[in-house]
């Protein structure tokens, strides 16, 4: 300590940060005021980010949702006003429906199959099995790839005319040759499987660290008043992993919302829009149609569909950070 | 009972052999196709492994993302240590010096972590037109670095409000101020903390594509992701040679995952707040 202390007291004098009566440790009295000082510069060195994050993320949300409210759909700038119509327009788009839609399968496949696989698998390896750690490396091992990588892969694999069917036809199912992520209605439940894949080893990774932190007297409390094991599950583990389910909902849900990488490599919007997204829409009226205004009423609609996911659990993550 | 206890031993590994065989089977599909020559891409033999090892598709790949692998790495590494730096002192200040109101900032912060990039794209690409930073390496670590600054101030926050408010009180009757609490007593263990947190940042910079795309999308200068994608989406591409860029792309984070797995675990946890 000695040490130290005689170092960080050369610092001091180098930058002439506190104000003498700090380096006297007796008057001790006086630290409060010292701390202001010390304070001040906390803050200022927080300064910078707290700017960039001002900058980048809140002034950059209130800037789309201005250029959603102008007339800029070509590419020169036009910042003259026009309401609402950018909105109107983007709701009665044929393709924002589809949009819609597409959204809502994926939300349900994508995070139906993260979260009860991804409980499954985490429930089974906590059942103190050997190899736990590979398989559990196995199965985190897709999330350390990219969306784009991801996508390569699946597309490969859904190919109609090989891949997953080839196995299908194999196994003597040759009528069963579904078209994946190019069937014209339900392609979006094909691109599911891929992100799915990619995506649970997150989900059981949440999980698993929960099922650790639920005592071991809790399950053999359980079992000893006579529950057997789906009702110890029933009762006791899942309603303890709520508050792991609620992140993962959220976690997945965000994800839905703004899916993007995979599908660029699956196709892209796919027949009839069947794999078309948000994002997508988006994407291609900003930077390829050079509607500015549309893109920005996309990407403000997508902000606000978050904020029904990132308001609750940020509150719900109130209490955790106010220790 | 121990038959019976043997039979669910059984199944639990019957299904977890299951799944790792569908969570490895994209990888065994990239890699024996990778390995084929173009003329052993056959649809109906796409499950077999090759003839031998053929080099010919990650020679082909190589040509093309080789330039943008490397980008890849320049762009990666400067924005991981900028922003694990960065992180680390707004998480020392987050978590020792709070100020009132900090918490809400650090609320407000991490809004930034959840909030779909699409939202901010178009002010994003304005902004860096207008300061000459479109299009350019810098500019591109300059986004990644500023939309590091949530995730990384939040896992350093975690690690340092682990540490006793005791030993700060020890540096600061010693005549640590600011600066010297961070120098001498938090900044040397911190180690594991910048490990999670670089692993975290090279993984998430790496992989992303979308910031890549908008921000760097010349095809010379593009991340490898975006690169990986242009070869997939022409469709003159043989199949060996996009799944050998795909590999290629992957590489990097997969090595460092098996290398440190305990690490990015440990990431993925703190990054969903409630690990």
């Amino acid at each position: 300590m000695r040490n130290l202390a005689h170092k960080s007291v050369t610092v001091q004098g180098e930058r002439g940060l506190a104000a003498s009566p700090a380096v006297s440790t007796t008057k001790s009295r006086k630290r409060p005021r010292w701390l202001q000082g010390d304070m001040l510069i906390a803050i200022l060195v927080l300064l910078p980010s707290i700017l960039a994050v001002a900058l980048f993320i809140y002034t950059f949300i209130g800037w789309t949702f201005y250029i959603s409210t102008v007339r800029w759909n070509s590419q020169v700038p036009d910042y003259t006003f026009v309401g609402l119509r950018n909105w109107i327009r983007l709701f009665s788009d044929h393709r924002f429906h589809i949009d819609l839609r597409n959204l809502v399968y994926y939300a349900v496949g994508f995070m139906g199959q993260c979260i009860i696989f991804g409980f499954i698998l985490a429930s089974l390896l906590d059942t103190k099995i050997k190899g736990e750690t590979l398989f559990r490396t196995i199965f985190i091992l897709p999330f350390a790839v990219s969306g784009i990588v991801t996508g390569v892969a699946w597309r490969w694999l859904m190919q109609p005319s090989t891949g997953i069917n080839l196995i299908f036809a194999q196994l003597g199912f040759e009528n069963f040759q579904p078209t994946w992520n190019s069937h014209p209605q339900y392609g979006m439940w094909a691109v599911t499987i891929a992100a799915a894949w990619q995506f649970t080893g997150y989900i059981m990774a949440l999980y698993l660290a929960a099922l650790r932190g639920i005592p071991q007297e809790l399950k053999e409390a359980a079992a000893i008043d006579g529950a057997g094991t789906w009702a110890t599950y029933r009762y006791v583990i899942i309603p303890l992993l709520m508050p792991v389910t609620f992140t993962a909902i959220v976690l997945t849900g965000m994800n839905s919302i703004r899916v993007f990488d995979i599908l660029n490599t699956m196709g892209g919007s796919g027949p009839a829009f069947a794999t078309d997204t948000l994002a997508f829409f988006m994407y291609q009226s900003t930077f390829g149609a050079y509607r500015y205004s549309l893109g920005a009423t996309i990407s403000s609609f997508m902000i606000l569909l978050s904020a029904f996911l990132i308001i609750p659990y940020l509150r719900s993550m109130r209490g955790e950070v106010e220790r | 009972m121990n038959l019976q206890r043997l039979w669910t031993r059984g199944a639990i590994y019957l299904v977890l052999t299951a799944f790792a065989a569908f969570y490895l089977m994209p990888f065994y599909v990239m890699v024996i196709t990778g390995l084929k020559p173009y003329t052993d891409v056959n649809v109906t033999r796409m499950w077999e492994l090759p003839r031998g090892l053929y080099f010919e598709g990650f020679i082909g790949a190589w040509q093309r993302v080789s330039p943008n692998f490397w980008n890849s790495i320049v762009i990666t590494v400067p924005a991981a240590l900028i922003s694990s730096m960065i992180g680390s002192v707004n998480g020392y200040i987050f978590a020792k010096w709070r100020f009132p109101g900090a918490d809400t900032l650090f609320i407000l912060f991490l809004v930034g972590m959840f909030l779909p990039y699409q939202g901010i794209l178009i002010p994003l690409v304005l902004t860096l037109q207008a300061f000459g930073l479109y299009g350019t390496v810098p500019g591109l670590i300059l986004v990644h670095c500023i939309f590091g600054i949530p995730i990384t101030a939040l896992l350093f926050r975690g690690y340092y409000a682990g540490i006793p408010n005791e030993l700060l009180d020890a540096g600061k009757i010693d005549g640590c101020g600011f600066f010297g609490i961070y120098r001498y007593i938090l900044l040397p263990i911190s180690m594991p903390a910048f490990a999670v947190v670089l692993l975290w940042q090279f993984t998430s910079i790496w992989n992303d594509f979308l910031i890549g795309l908008v921000v760097l999308s010349s095809p010379r200068l593009a991340p490898v992701n975006v690169a990986v994608q242009n070869i997939a989406g022409s469709w003159s591409v043989e199949w060996n040679v996009q799944m050998a860029a795909a590999l290629i792309a992957a590489l990097p984070t997969v090595v460092v995952y098996l290398l440190l797995g305990r690490l990015f675990m440990r990431g993925l946890l703190a990054g969903a707040l409630k690990g």
